[in-house]
């Protein structure tokens, strides 16, 4: 196993778009005045001649992405996930989605964990809007080694993708020896059946850390990661619902309309089974350190430990 | 470059003007009256200023059209279909299911629609990505696209004017449709834009104000467009709402309603009228 990194996700997004870059002359990137906070700095700095920054002007930037793709390029388009889908959500919907165009939106500062900022910046809708468009591509990988090759393999597909990046340091939990990111495939992280955790992103590592602490204690959880919510691999979690009788999710999310939902509909249709939300209940963010928030929202491993307990009874 | 004659151009802007009533009346619905005000612009672009070919329409150096003020393509859809890119049967089909022509432009669906419109101030942002793919690319197609004068009260026309100027996209060329006239009333009663020309101006642009239906002011305006360099154009062009039907002309209320059987009839007789006299000066 490599040595564990702290990244975060952003950056891990930067490195791994300049890396593609090099090789694909097509890939272009806009930003909108937030190029060193979503770290498309990183490219700007290497490819000055590929980047155009927006300004503050969202609703334009995925339109000019949807023009550029419409004319062949691959173009990037990364602002904060408030700003990025929410302010430019219906430029996304009928310039982006609609015609399919081969358009990558980044949305950094994700979730509850962008901190001292608060609600405003704290986006906990993003995945709910982007899951609902109509061949649109939603990842939210977990570390940096997963959000380098998703990253790759987001610039690779031919289509709209929204990938979702955050902005606290987080350590990595994936080896990169053997880890192997494969588009709409979840990753078991660890096996069990007493109850199966469905996680994703930033708190797949919270959901580990619970689930290997109650393996000591007897409960032995399976740990599924879903970095591609959309779409989704239904047979992983079919197979856990009926080898493990009931589910947990974990997201940093709104419970309406994240990975929750995405879960529920799987199992509601194939598998009916109790399922126990684990993200943020409908409700906005506030202001402080991101740990914290996270400790508070109940997003960490002693909560999610005390949760699949109570879930399982013991 | 075909170069139609004047005398041309004037037949096939009437029979996209009788193409778009035809097209609406056959949906029940539409939007005639912009689709008639910007028809002898389609018109001319698609037959004497655009660098397009109805057999290759994904010509990756071909010129792109996109009309951002999408519900008046009925108009757009029959010059195109003069132009060759499909029959003009299909106009008789608009807005049916399964038809190859939508309610809004729709990329997927039509060969040669550049790109999807129909919410406004959309399309606008994507010409200017494709202005910007022109200039990453070092190709020289030129990108056009039409507004409405209404449109231009979204705030995304003047995020996208901003980035236009910036990146000095002097291969865009932005035509505003000035008819005047938007659902709830006229522009300068529900939301003033004036003055346009000062306000593309000072967002960076060079500008043109004509008569939108007068094709010698059209050509004018649009070889004085490929002589500006370092900045885009912009193209105001005053027109009538419902230009060529008697009883469309300057009336709101023909924004985006279909002919009934009786008006149909007034207005194809007049166009079709119109035609013969116009072929006659051929």
């Amino acid at each position: 196993m490599a040595k564990t990194v702290c990244k975060a996700t952003r950056e891990s997004f930067g490195i791994a778009l300049c890396e593609m870059a090099k090789t694909n002359k097509d890939i272009v990137v806009l930003d909108a005045d937030l190029a060193a906070a979503t770290k498309t700095s990183i490219f700007q700095n290497e490819f000055p001649e590929r980047f155009r920054d927006c300004g503050i002007a969202e609703e334009n930037m995925l339109g000019v992405a949807a023009g550029l793709a419409a004319a062949g390029k691959i173009p990037v388009a990364a602002s904060f996930a408030m700003f990025a889908t929410g302010r430019a959500y219906e430029q996304i919907r009928n310039s982006v989605a609609y015609p399919q165009l081969n358009v990558k939106i980044a949305g950094s500062h994700a979730g509850i964990s962008t901190g001292e900022d608060g609600a405003t910046h704290q986006c906990l809708e993003d995945i709910a809007l982007m899951r609902t468009l109509p061949g649109m591509t939603v990842l939210n990988p977990a570390d940096h080694y997963e959000m380098m090759e998703a990253t790759k393999a987001a610039l690779m597909l031919d289509g709209p993708v929204y990938i979702r990046l955050g902005r606290l340091a987080i350590d990595s939990f994936n080896d990169p020896e053997t880890y192997k990111f494969e588009l709409g495939k979840g990753i078991t992280l660890h096996e069990g059946n007493d109850i199966a955790v469905i996680a994703s992103g930033l708190v797949v590592n919270e959901a580990r850390k619970a689930v290997e602490a109650l393996e000591k204690e007897g409960i032995n959880a399976r740990l599924i990661n879903i970095h591609t919510i959309k779409p989704i691999d239904r047979e992983i979690i079919i197979k856990a619902a009926q080898e493990c009788g009931q589910l947990i999710t974990v997201e940093e999310h709104n419970v309406i309309g994240g990975l929750a939902d995405a879960v529920c509909e799987v199992t509601s249709a194939e598998c009916p089974v109790k399922v126990t939300r684990i993200g943020v209940y409908d409700r906005f963010g506030y202001s402080g350190p991101a740990w914290e928030l996270l400790e508070k929202f109940g997003l960490t491993e002693t909560n999610i430990k005390k949760v699949i307990k109570e879930t399982v009874g013991k | 470059m075909s170069g139609k004659s004047t005398a041309e151009l004037k037949v096939l802007a009437a029979k996209a003007r009788l193409g778009a009533v035809i097209g609406t009346y056959h949906a029940k619905s539409g939007h005639p009256g912009g689709s008639l005000s910007a028809a002898d612009m389609f018109t001319y672009l698609y037959f004497n200023e655009m660098n397009v070919n109805p057999s290759n329409p994904a010509d990756p150096d071909r010129d792109r059209f996109v009309l951002s003020k999408g519900h008046c393509c009925p108009s757009m859809y029959a010059v195109m279909a003069m132009k060759g890119y499909f029959d003009w049967d299909e106009l008789t089909r608009l807005r049916h299911i399964g038809a190859m022509l939508q309610g809004h432009p729709d990329m997927k669906r039509t060969p040669g629609v550049d790109m999807s419109s129909g919410s406004l101030g959309q399309g606008i942002s994507a010409a200017c990505g494709m202005a910007l793919a022109a200039k990453f690319d070092n190709k020289d197609y030129r990108v056009y696209t039409v507004l409405g004068d209404g449109e231009c009260e979204e705030g995304q026309v003047w995020e996208a004017a901003m980035f236009a100027a910036h990146n000095k996209l002097d291969n865009l060329v932005v035509i505003v449709d000035q008819n005047g006239l938007q659902i709830d009333g006229t522009v300068e009663e529900v939301c003033g834009i004036e003055p346009l020309d000062k306000k593309f101006e000072s967002f960076g642009f060079e500008v043109a104000k004509i008569n939108g239906h007068d094709f010698d002011e059209i050509k004018a305006a649009l070889d004085r467009a490929k002589t500006v360099k370092g900045k885009p154009f912009a193209i105001l062009m005053k027109t009538v709402k419902g230009k060529g039907v008697s009883f469309m002309e300057n009336q709101v209320g023909w924004h985006g309603k279909a002919c009934n059987d009786e008006e149909y009839a007034v207005a194809v007789k007049e166009l079709e009228e119109k035609i013969a006299r116009l072929e006659a000066e051929v």
